[in-house]
């Protein structure tokens, strides 16, 4: 790797020293390999130099996944971004780990194909950081998130060699390494080439907007259509808070009176869909839905999503900075979930936007605050500790689609005991012996392969 | 023996051999002969038909599982060959069923699983709730670790509605349909599984030229000597073309799977041979020759994989043979 693509000035290293999370870290130096061969050589450089290395795509992730600790080189994928190969029979097609998200959806357009899993932030996002964190989105409710749609991954391991894992053959023979490094955060190595499958556009697409006078009718009407047996293509709730934001930002055509509004979209053959809109608009209303609509064609379809997609960027206007959450809950537990997510936050007087993926019961509870105001970071970090524990009191899990990384590492012991947490260590020891990818990421210290102490109650705090 | 019992008078030398209903009992090769025979519990433990997610003793069958399901409008598309299979079973083998093609491999569908470790620890990995990526994909290393890691116990699953409708055509080429279930070819026209509501199935079909409907779905091959390959799905037709003519076969079209079964031994490891030079590969499901270790070839990654099955059982009690590098680690 030429000069022109590693770095070690200061300014530069300062860009890599975090990603979208809250914590800042420091790299040693980062480069920008162009191919398989040069992110093996990066990693070999870093372990000569007895240096960890952390990978990295666009650095969207919000959990720290990509935070540089220990003084690592970064390994930067976003020159590795091309569409390798697209095989529209087969529906697959390879790609590098660097490529966006969209920009693959993009690119088999033409052939009345794309790519499922569609994070909010998928104009910015990379597949291979898709694959480090197992990204979901809206359209994973009938579709699956990101592990569903990797068939095979090329990787880096820890100690440099190249391999694959999975294969384009519906089952590999031995242990499933493709699953266990999907997900993997890069602590299990760095991917440089992907295959993803790619799904055929449905036929038929209705999107509909449902509008309620509570956040409750509104979580209540989620329930009622998994319980119904319907499964759409997505099912997102926005409370009225983000709503108002929303339709101030954009004009998605939102009803600004609403307490919550579910944007519901359901696709396939005509009958079914349908069915499915009949189904759903019958639930919403016997659940008080003040108004049920069904885009009219695609330009209202596509404002209608603007408005879900543009939903961070709103926030902007209620209150300079913000704090994310991501877990999930069973689905028969919203109600009671988001009434408690609104206490915490009125209890420490910080103002809280829901926008989620409500169909699978994935919270995205905001916390909007000023940093300028004194104490304020204590306030919201308390809250969502608070959160947090809410959804794991009511059968939930810590993260849904961004990640453990760092963020909710030492929150780990809330949901697994120190048994598991040590079978865990013990994979990625497996893959990772000397602890030199992504090193103090996704688990916390003390869950160390072999050894069976207890995390002591009260760490993580 | 109950799982809790077994290891503990056997001292901690003891050999263990999970067991279900040995529907699959010879998938990767035959359990070691020394080895203690255990067995996951049985019966429903959590179903919220509202959430979509059951969990399940490991040795709960799989037409109880079914049944279950089914009362509230649901199924799990595990699709075992016999339904008396185990779904602690079925993972195990990672055998996914038909309509994988629409609904996902068997990987796909499980949640959490809980399971005990060689040295007797009960562990956790994945998560109930039908979206989570807390922590390491452990329910995924177990798909088709065929108990060499750990004794399944209790496992969640994601549920999905059963179809208004479904229905099986014959038709001379099916590629139009709209996300089919499944689409079979044993070398005439193909057999293809048509889910969803009832009006759709129907105008699926009539789109389909010169279709006939099935009254029962296509029977896969069988015989004393039976496996699956796995090739990329566009290798399939060279694939048949070059398998013995003494071995049956069914394809699963756009999935890969190759079902053959043959009343010679000895077709079947010429079947694997032709797998191999098609870049896959046959797990045996039955039968075989007898010095068969299961897979037929080296494991990719096979170190990584023995420092796995290490971690995981670092006295190397689970299943013995099973898997080809476990065999060698022990001997």
């Amino acid at each position: 790797m030429g000069r022109e693509r590693a770095s070690l000035e200061p300014l530069e290293l300062a860009l890599y020293a975090r990603d979208a999370g809250v914590a800042t870290g420091r790299a040693a130096a980062v480069c920008f390999p162009s191919s398989g061969r040069e992110v093996a050589a990066a990693v070999r450089v870093a372990r000569r130099h007895e240096r960890p290395f952390v990978a990295r795509g666009s650095g969207t992730g919000l959990a720290g996944g990509a935070t540089p600790l220990d003084d690592p080189v970064v390994i930067v994928t976003t020159r590795m971004n091309r569409v390798l190969e697209i095989d529209a029979e087969a529906r697959v097609a390879w790609v590098e780990p660097g490529v966006l998200n969209l920009d693959l959806s993009r690119a088999v357009a033409h052939l009345g194909l794309h790519y499922a899993p569609d994070p909010s932030s998928q104009q910015a996002c990379t597949i291979g950081g898709n694959v480090g964190t197992n990204a979901g989105g809206p359209h994973c409710l009938a579709e699956g998130v990101t592990s569903a749609h990797v068939l095979a991954v090329d990787v880096v391991l820890a100690d440099g060699t190249e391999t694959r894992l999975g294969g384009l053959e519906p089952d590999a023979p031995g242990y499933d390494l493709r699953g266990c490094f999907v997900g993997s955060e890069g602590t299990m190595g760095i991917a440089t080439r992907i295959a993803v499958r790619l799904t055929p556009d449905p036929p038929c697409v209705a999107t509909m907007l449902c509008a309620f006078d509570s956040v409750e009718s509104a979580a209540a009407t989620v329930s009622g259509v998994i319980a119904a047996g319907v499964l759409p293509a997505a099912l997102e709730m926005m409370d009225a808070r983000i709503t108002q934001a929303v339709e101030d930002f954009v004009g998605a055509g939102y009803p600004r009176d609403a307490q919550a509004v579910l944007l519901v979209e359901v696709d396939g053959l005509p009958a079914g869909v349908a069915a499915n809109v009949e189904s759903i608009s019958e639930i919403a209303r016997s659940n008080g839905a003040t108004s049920v609509r069904v885009a009219a064609d695609d330009n209202e379809r596509a404002l209608l999503w603007k408005g879900r997609k543009s939903a961070f960027g709103a926030i902007a206007r209620v209150a300079p900075d913000y704090y994310l959450h991501d877990a999930v809950v069973p689905r028969t537990r919203l109600v009671e979930v988001l009434r408690r997510v609104y206490a915490i936050a009125g209890a420490h007087n910080l103002i809280v936007m829901n926008v989620f993926h409500a169909g699978d019961g994935n919270l995205h509870p905001l916390l909007v605050f000023d940093r300028r105001e004194a104490g304020v970071w204590d306030r919201v970090y308390a809250a969502g500790i608070e959160i947090l524990e809410a959804c794991l009191d009511a059968g939930g899990v810590l993260t849904g689609e961004h990640g453990v990384g760092l963020e909710k590492r030492d929150l780990m012991p809330r949901m697994f005991s120190a048994a598991d947490l040590d079978a865990q260590a013990c994979l990625r020891d497996a893959f990772d012996p000397d602890g030199v990818a992504n090193p103090q990421k996704v688990l916390p210290r003390g869950s160390r392969c072999g050894e069976l102490q207890r995390v002591p109650e009260g760490t993580w705090i | 023996m109950d799982l809790n019992d077994a290891h503990q008078p056997a001292g901690s030398d003891a050999i263990l051999a999970p067991v279900g209903a040995r529907t699959h009992w010879f998938v990767g090769g035959p359990p070691a002969r020394d080895a203690i025979e255990v067995r996951a519990p049985d019966g429903v433990i959590e179903y919220e038909p509202a959430d979509m997610t059951i969990t399940v003793g490991a040795g709960t069958s799989f037409a109880t599982l079914d049944r279950v399901l089914a009362e509230h409008g649901q199924e799990c598309p595990l699709d075992p060959r016999a339904p008396t299979a185990t779904i602690g079973g079925i993972l195990a083998c990672g055998l996914s069923g038909t309509r994988r093609l629409r609904h996902g491999p068997v990987r796909d569908q499980v949640l959490e699983v809980r399971f005990e470790t060689g040295d007797g620890r009960l562990v956790k990995g994945g998560g109930p709730t039908v979206k989570n990526v807390t922590g390491y994909d452990i329910p995924r290393l177990f798909v088709g670790s065929l108990g060499t890691l750990g004794i399944l116990q209790q496992v969640t699953l994601r549920c999905r509605p059963r179809p208004a409708a479904a229905r099986w055509y014959e038709s001379g080429d099916t590629r139009a349909v709209f996300r089919p279930s499944a689409r079979l070819w044993s070398g005439g026209s193909e057999a293809v599984l048509i889910e969803g509501a009832g009006a759709d199935v129907a105008e699926q079909a009539r789109q389909l030229a010169g279709h006939t409907e099935l009254d029962k779905p296509p029977t896969p091959p069988d015989g004393p000597h039976r496996g699956r390959v796995s090739v990329a799905p566009g290798r399939v037709a060279e694939c048949v073309r070059a398998l013995p003519p003494d071995v049956d076969w069914c394809a699963e079209l756009g999935v890969g799977t190759i079902h053959v079964a043959t009343d010679r031994a000895e077709a079947l490891a010429r079947a694997r041979r032709v797998a191999h030079d098609h870049d896959g590969w046959l797990l045996r499901e039955a039968g075989g020759e007898p010095d068969d270790d299961g897979f037929g070839c080296a494991l990719p990654n096979e170190a990584l994989m023995r420092r796995i099955k290490a971690a995981f059982d670092p006295g190397g009690r689970l299943n013995p043979g099973r898997l080809p590098l476990a065999s060698r680690g022990r001997g």
